[in-house]
């Protein structure tokens, strides 16, 4: 998966971008995400923590980052571990 | 990742927000979206290999950087401030370019490219036909291009990619985190990289743009009171202009300020103590950055301004002066001559490395082979990773071995009350290789001081190796529009 496309849920309506990618298989709310998305899958209900707009994600190794442009309820996952937030330092307004 | 895509989150998030608003004309997050592909199909037809904008900034800057992304083209804005001669030149080496701008200067100067004048560009891209299905560029390439400014040689094209801006705006910018009534003041040119990276921050932000296309004190005063204007970025020359209106009584409501950033220059110290007494309830933001960066890699926050403002402690108060702590994203190392890595409150060169750091010219790469970028800017950091700047690394005086800055001769001159500005230059020596020049501009109203008392005054504050070989007076110094100073064309002035 090449950085700058956009992959989506088949279970939920997320929609990331992909910032960096390693190798593994991704999943959204339990089952595989694709380019076209709406697979009509069933949302795991032990991953549904859901994808806020804006925030990106990543796994512990920082092997993974998606950038989620579209939120949903389903949980992120690199190789079934739920990928965690990626917590930005506010900084002030600088331009 | 495509640059445009963080309008795409911005109009997907809040279409129906206002996003700009220039001349009057408001434009939502939607509107410019549409707009931008618009303007994609557009550069398509025209078979341009650049976009390049030969105006002031305007909705059709923005809506031409986004649409340029789109479609993969480089955005390239040029300084319509610039001579024929030098405009030609660059027109010449973009070929063939979609211009939005000054018509008549471009087939003058440079024909064969497709021009559209604002007014025409403005109304094509809301009456072009997009389909649905439009397909955008991934985002690999290069998304802006910039020429740098040439104050030391002849102007470089610099190249910053999509993943370098895209990195330095989700690195320094939480998504939609402005509020409703929060809108930015745009009043840097757009050929500039604070112009670019302001654009990018507020839509990402979603803070309203306000763009003020011809900066003067008056409108920049009359625009904050009308849009109750939030946060906005200057460079020192506008803040100093800004200071001097409201000093001589313009009247404008400014309490919707919360938040003044400024950079792209030195801010003499003595007009941000003023600026931070005139906007008590304001934040201050110092910005340190270049375009080979994508802007800002250092910055000193709102509370170490007035830390510094009110502390008894020298150390805490000199911070007014540092640029601040490098961005957490960012690597910054100080090394000597050597290539080796100093330690604190050692001068040397500053080094930086990170994603949005491109340091890429058309002609060749900056980075050494472990990604560094060396800015050419001589600086420190205290113990407590301040950075402090001390100038460009190419403006060091060497005299008879031994390093220079201007800054340090010039910062002790301009205490002297008859002193309005000055500017330390080397000037050849036949003893020491390189000898310290001085141009001087007195204060008005003040009388020319004898020579020997400016050298008394460095002679008593610095070493004896920092008097200056040559002083001479000036009515005035030579400046850019950003309002750097021409070290150039002051060697010329005192060989002259």
């Amino acid at each position: 998966m090449k950085p700058g496309s956009r992959i989506k849920s088949n279970a939920c309506d997320s929609e990331v971008v992909v910032i960096r990618f390693g190798g593994g298989e991704l999943t959204c709310g339990g089952a595989p995400m694709s380019e076209a998305g709406g697979g009509g899958a069933a949302l795991d209900p032990a991953q549904s923590t859901g994808t806020v707009m804006g925030k990106r994600y990543v796994d512990a190794a920082g092997t993974v980052e998606l950038l989620c442009v579209k939120p949903g309820k389903g949980t992120l996952a690199l190789d079934g571990a739920p990928l965690v937030l990626k917590e930005a330092k506010p900084l002030p307004a600088s331009d | 990742m495509n640059l445009a895509l963080l309008l795409e989150m911005a109009a997907g998030a809040a279409g129906d927000r206002d996003g700009l608003v220039c001349d009057g004309k408001r434009w939502t997050y939607a509107e410019l979206w549409d707009a931008a592909r618009a303007a994609c199909e557009l550069i398509r037809d025209s078979g341009a290999a650049f976009v390049a904008l030969l105006d002031e900034s305007s909705e059709a800057s923005v809506i031409a950087m986004f649409g340029a992304a789109l479609a993969g083209v480089p955005y390239c804005p040029l300084n319509y401030r610039l001579a024929d001669a030098d405009l030609a030149a660059l027109l010449d080496r973009i070929a063939p370019a979609l211009v939005i701008g000054d018509a008549e200067r471009v087939a003058r100067l440079s024909p064969g490219h497709t021009v559209y004048p604002r007014a025409e560009f403005t109304l094509a891209v809301q009456e072009a036909c997009v389909p649905e299905d439009q397909l955008h560029d991934d985002g690999g390439g290069i998304a802006v291009q910039l020429f740098t400014s040439g104050t030391t040689a002849a102007p470089k094209a610099a190249i910053l990619q999509h993943s370098n801006l895209v990195s330095y705006i989700l690195g320094t910018v939480e998504f939609a985190c402005a509020d409703e009534a929060e809108a930015a003041l745009v009043s840097v040119p757009p050929y500039h990289i604070a112009g670019i990276a302001a654009v990018v921050s507020s839509i990402y932000a979603q803070r309203r743009i306000v763009m003020l296309p011809a900066f003067s004190p008056d409108s920049w005063l009359r625009l904050v009171d009308a849009e109750k204007v939030t946060n906005a970025f200057v460079v020192p020359t506008m803040l100093g202009r800004i200071v001097h209106a409201l000093d001589k009584g313009v009247h404008a409501d400014v309490s919707s300020l919360k938040a003044i950033a400024y950079g792209g220059g030195k801010m003499p110290l003595e007009l941000i103590r003023q600026a931070l007494e005139l906007f008590p309830e304001t934040g201050f933001t110092n910005a340190y950055g270049l375009t080979e960066t994508s802007s800002t890699v250092a910055l000193l926050g709102p509370e170490e301004h007035r830390a510094a403002q009110r502390s008894d402690d020298p150390r805490v108060q000199a911070r007014l002066a540092s640029v601040g702590i490098p961005l957490p994203t960012i690597e910054l190392e100080i090394r000597g001559e050597e290539g080796e890595v100093l330690g604190p409150n050692q001068p040397g060169e500053i080094y930086v490395r990170g994603e949005q750091v491109s340091g890429q010219y058309r002609e060749r790469s900056a980075l050494d082979a472990d990604g560094w970028f060396p800015t050419r800017d001589a600086g420190y950091l205290d113990e407590e990773g301040y950075l402090f700047l001390s100038g460009r690394a190419d403006d060091v005086i060497v005299r008879g071995g031994e390093n220079i800055s201007p800054g340090e001769i010039e910062d002790v001159v301009l205490t002297h009350p008859a002193i309005a500005d000055a500017a330390a230059v080397a000037v050849p020596s036949l003893e020491w290789g390189e000898g310290v020049g001085l141009a001087l501009v007195l204060r008005g109203g003040m009388d020319h001081p004898p020579e020997d008392e400016i050298k008394d005054l460095i002679r008593s504050r610095l070493r004896s190796s920092r008097v200056p070989d040559t002083i001479r007076f000036f009515p005035a110094l030579p400046y850019n529009e950003m309002g750097k100073l021409l070290r150039r064309e002051v060697k010329g002035m005192l060989a002259g």
